[in-house]
């Protein structure tokens, strides 16, 4: 039994940073209707940011969080900027294809010896691991820190989105673009806002993910973005708390079936269960039910 | 192409003899050591992905189902008719097309298993399911070697025979514009186009929408099947990390760039890419190779944003379309 | 057969909303009925449940003798139940013959491998669709229009083709959501005389939603008007047209 609450931690660990990747794919997706699949490569230069910030000028962790949010949410408004704004009326595969070059451009680039070179890098740890025995099972500072600050963030997020008017405007850009625009909202700025949360979380996300799996390279963010995508789409794609909860699932059940099945066969096991669950809800746990209007 | 009773001579037969013409002139540059066995394989390569984009533009391009699972039809292919040919003993040129048969067969009828339950889901979400169903596949090819040693697992399947020649890759790739063209003008290819359009408008005048997805689905997963065989005996090795969402999201790019429901866009774009590829490779100098794969997303960002239907846009050549459509 | 559609108690509620509640009509070979009532009555609800487009709660459609609830949209329009739509749902990446002929491939017998082949077959038949298509085309106007993709219409002929596709299968009832919206009093004139023509024409039964009293007191034997989902009213047009109840139901909300 302590043997199981041990991985059902382990898989909160994982699924926790999950959410704060899937939290942007969920919220962008709500906006704009794209699958921003360069989201997971944010979350890759958030890692390296912090990585830099820890390792190079050996800056305190929050610090580092700090400077991958914000190097993160700039670049997430400067990609939505340059390439995704101006296909917002072109059909919306293109967009998708176009956050694929991005996507690629990011890992590619990155990967130049010049830039953070294609190896795989050892994050660095800034205070020492201290592990707590709680009833036989072990939680260690890490797992405490990431636990705590994706909480904090989420919270935060939470409350942004629900107590304040350019949370209130986001909501209203997602329901209907248009009406949103002759209220007076700026849909522009509104949408960058949203790009930039989005990615800041996946910056932090990216840097919680380096002290707790401390091995980075520039394609570490292919497989979690892709299973942070999933999440989204299981919580009900657009929906806040969908991600994470859907996030949630996915760390679980996949560091259950690694120890308890087999490693290999994880990553089939979480999106097995995307399927099934798919053709049961087809708009995800916490989906709304659409009716297509004849 | 004859229209009705009458013999005409016209641009779409006179295209077919240009086209058997470039195979002939192709061929012999071959034969006789011109085109080196680099450039050769390129062609084939080129060939095999046409085949398996013209696939996904029949899902997604013509019937409008979004589906990044083309991977894992185009390995069950590649692994079934490999298996197929390693179990023939004989030697002859029938060998490759039956194993191509076996890979078309297999992989339709898994796209038909797998597509009753899933078609039904709309658009993003059919997308991740297919996703979804890719990485499943991607996992059973890595663990295969625990139910069919000869798969090889994660390690792959070495050994396949290298059956694959230019000529082969030429008469599947034809024949796949072919049928492809023949069903896309034609009643059947009008209902599928109904329902991307408007799949309830499309049951509201009689289209069975959930047949007609099914059989675009099944039909566009054989074509990569067909891809995968002659990939598998292209290559004469087949490793699981090759098939996996990355590679059903190059098709996807190829598909779409080319332009969606149009066959001339396919054939540009596929064999663009694999040219663009290996083109960048040997352009560029060996210090800066690894700025092949900083070139090439930027490329397609850049088609994206001046040309976002594409390169054709949705219009084909005339010269393969039926007479009626043709545009004086 | 003397009633060719019957409709009898039908109700579909949707979670906590009743759509319809209720709802009867018969409908006689050759009547040209008007479905009336305010906006979110229910009479889109109402054809969307003929046509086979979300199931019943409950009660019974029944079509020539025949029970229809529970079938699927294309197999009610193969048995002769035709639609158009109030928003226009036409194939706009189509050509305008091509949305014509779609709707007749159903009763073609060459299949797939027809099509891959180019067999004879195949070619007989297209020319058979053709032809059919071609002649609704010339009854309804539009035989110039041919190689014209369906989205670049004006709006009156993407009415008139959208008619074109339901008509081809030769339906014996043709359900028509409000034809006339949209249209200034000369087009609706003609669209009027255009229902008429069809009707005469191709033998029809026709059910008609409108919110223009000009059409519905002009060219309908016979009004059924809802509000809220139920019927509260039938008869000719002069007496509905009186009803105190169906006044109330309409000035009551926006002032019809």
């Amino acid at each position: 039994m302590t043997y199981f609450l041990q991985q059902l931690i382990n898989g909160l660990q994982l699924g926790f940073v999950y959410a704060l990747i899937a939290l942007g794919y969920t919220m962008v997706y709500g906006i704009v209707r794209l699958i921003n699949f360069a989201h997971g490569d944010v979350f890759m230069v958030g890692a390296y940011l912090g990585f830099f910030a820890l390792a190079s000028w050996r800056l305190p962790l929050p610090v580092a969080i700090i400077i991958a949010m914000v190097g993160c949410a700039a670049l997430g408004v400067f990609i939505e900027r340059v390439a995704y704004k101006p296909l917002r009326r072109a059909p919306r595969i293109s967009s998708l294809i176009t956050a694929i070059g991005v996507s690629l451009f990011l890992e590619y680039f990155t990967s130049l010896k010049f830039v953070f070179g294609p190896y795989f890098r050892a994050y660095p740890r800034p205070f020492a691991i201290r592990t707590y025995n709680l009833n036989g099972v072990t939680v260690s500072n890490i797992q405490i820190i990431v636990f705590g600050v994706a909480i904090l963030l989420m919270v935060a997020l939470t409350l942004f989105v629900n107590r304040t008017k350019t949370g209130m405007a986001m909501r209203a850009v997602s329901f209907d673009r248009d009406a949103a625009a002759l209220m007076g909202i700026n849909v522009d700025n509104i949408i960058s806002v949203t790009f930039g949360i989005g990615a800041a979380l996946a910056g932090a996300g990216g840097v919680l993910y380096g002290i707790a799996y401390p091995q980075i390279n520039p394609f570490m963010g292919i497989m979690p973005g892709l299973k942070a995508f999933v999440a989204a789409v299981l919580g009900g794609i657009g929906i806040i708390p969908g991600a994470m909860l859907g996030a949630v699932i996915m760390g679980i059940v996949e560091k259950l079936t690694e120890v308890y099945i087999s490693s290999t066969l994880r990553d089939a096991a979480a999106f097995a269960i995307l399927i099934f669950v798919l053709l049961v809800r087809p708009t995800g746990i916490m989906g709304k039910r659409e009716q297509e209007k004849v | 192409m004859a229209a009705g009773n009458k013999l005409r001579v016209d641009i779409g037969t006179v295209a077919l003899l240009i086209v058997l013409g470039l195979f002939a002139v192709l061929g012999f540059l071959i034969v006789s050591g011109v085109i080196n066995p680099y450039v050769h394989t390129i062609l084939c390569y080129a060939g095999i992905v046409v085949i398996s984009a013209l696939g996904l533009n029949l899902i997604y391009g013509y019937t409008g189902q979004f589906s990044l699972g083309h991977a894992a039809f185009y390995g069950i292919g590649g692994y079934t008719a490999a298996l197929v040919t390693r179990s023939i003993a004989a030697q002859g040129w029938w060998v490759l097309p039956l194993g191509l048969l076996a890979g078309a067969l297999t992989a339709g009828a898994i796209a038909l298993l797998i597509g009753l339950p899933i078609l039904r889901l709309k658009s993003d979400y059919l997308g991740i399911a297919t996703l979804g169903f890719g990485m499943i596949i991607n996992v059973l090819f890595k663990n295969s070697d625990k139910l069919i040693k000869a798969m090889g697992g994660a390690a792959g399947m070495r050994g396949i025979e290298r059956l694959t020649t230019f000529p082969w890759v030429f008469i599947f790739c034809l024949g796949a514009v072919i049928v492809l063209r023949n069903l896309v003008f034609s009643g059947v290819g009008r209902a599928l186009i109904s329902i991307r359009e408007d799949e309830l408008a499309a049951e509201a005048v009689g289209v069975n929408a959930t047949s007609y997805k099914t059989l675009g689905f099944v039909i566009g997963c054989m074509f990569a099947g067909v891809a995968g065989g002659l990939y598998a005996h292209l290559y004469t090795y087949l490793n699981p990390d090759n098939f996996d969402f990355l590679k059903s999201i190059d098709v996807l790019l190829i598909v779409v760039i080319g332009g969606l429901g149009s066959i001339s866009g396919t054939i540009i774009a596929g064999a663009g890419w694999a040219f663009l590829l290996e083109g960048l490779r040997v352009i560029l100098p060996s210090a800066v190779q690894e700025w092949r794969m900083v070139v090439y997303p930027l490329v397609l960002i850049v088609i994206m944003l001046f040309r976002s239907n594409g390169i054709m846009g949705g219009s084909e050549f005339n010269f393969l379309k039926p007479q009626e459509y043709r545009r004086r | 057969m003397s009633v060719l559609l019957e409709i009898k108690g039908l109700t579909k509620t949707f979670g906590g909303l009743v759509a319809v509640k209720d709802f009867s009509l018969t409908l006689e070979p050759g009547a040209l009925t008007g479905l009336i009532g305010p906006n979110g009555a229910g009479k889109t609800t109402v054809f969307n449940l003929i046509t086979g487009m979300i199931t019943p709660s409950s009660g019974s459609i029944v079509f020539a003798g025949r029970p229809v609830v529970g079938l699927k949209p294309y197999q009610i329009y193969r048995l002769g139940i035709g639609r158009t739509f109030q928003n226009i749902r036409l194939f706009k990446g189509l050509s305008v013959l091509d949305n014509v002929r779609v709707a007749y491939h159903h009763r073609g017998n060459a299949g797939l491998f027809d099509a891959i082949i180019r067999t004879r077959r195949f070619y007989s038949e297209e020319k058979m669709i053709t032809e059919k298509a071609r002649e609704l085309l010339s009854i309804l106007g539009l035989e110039t229009r041919e190689k014209d993709m369906a989205q670049n219409l004006p709006y009156g002929e993407q009415r008139r083709l959208e008619i074109a596709r339901a008509l081809i299968a030769e339906p014996k009832i043709l359900l028509l959501d409000e034809p006339a919206a949209g249209m200034n009093p000369a087009e609706v004139g003609r669209m009027m005389d255009l229902i008429l023509f069809i009707q005469d024409r191709f033998k029809l039964t026709i059910l008609l939603i409108e919110h223009q009293m000009k059409v519905v007191m002009g060219i309908c034997r016979w009004v059924v008007v809802m509000d809220f989902g139920e019927l509260i009213a039938q008869g000719v047009p002069t007496e509905v047209q009186n009803n105190p109840k169906v006044i109330e139901a309409y000035l009551g909300k926006s002032g019809g």
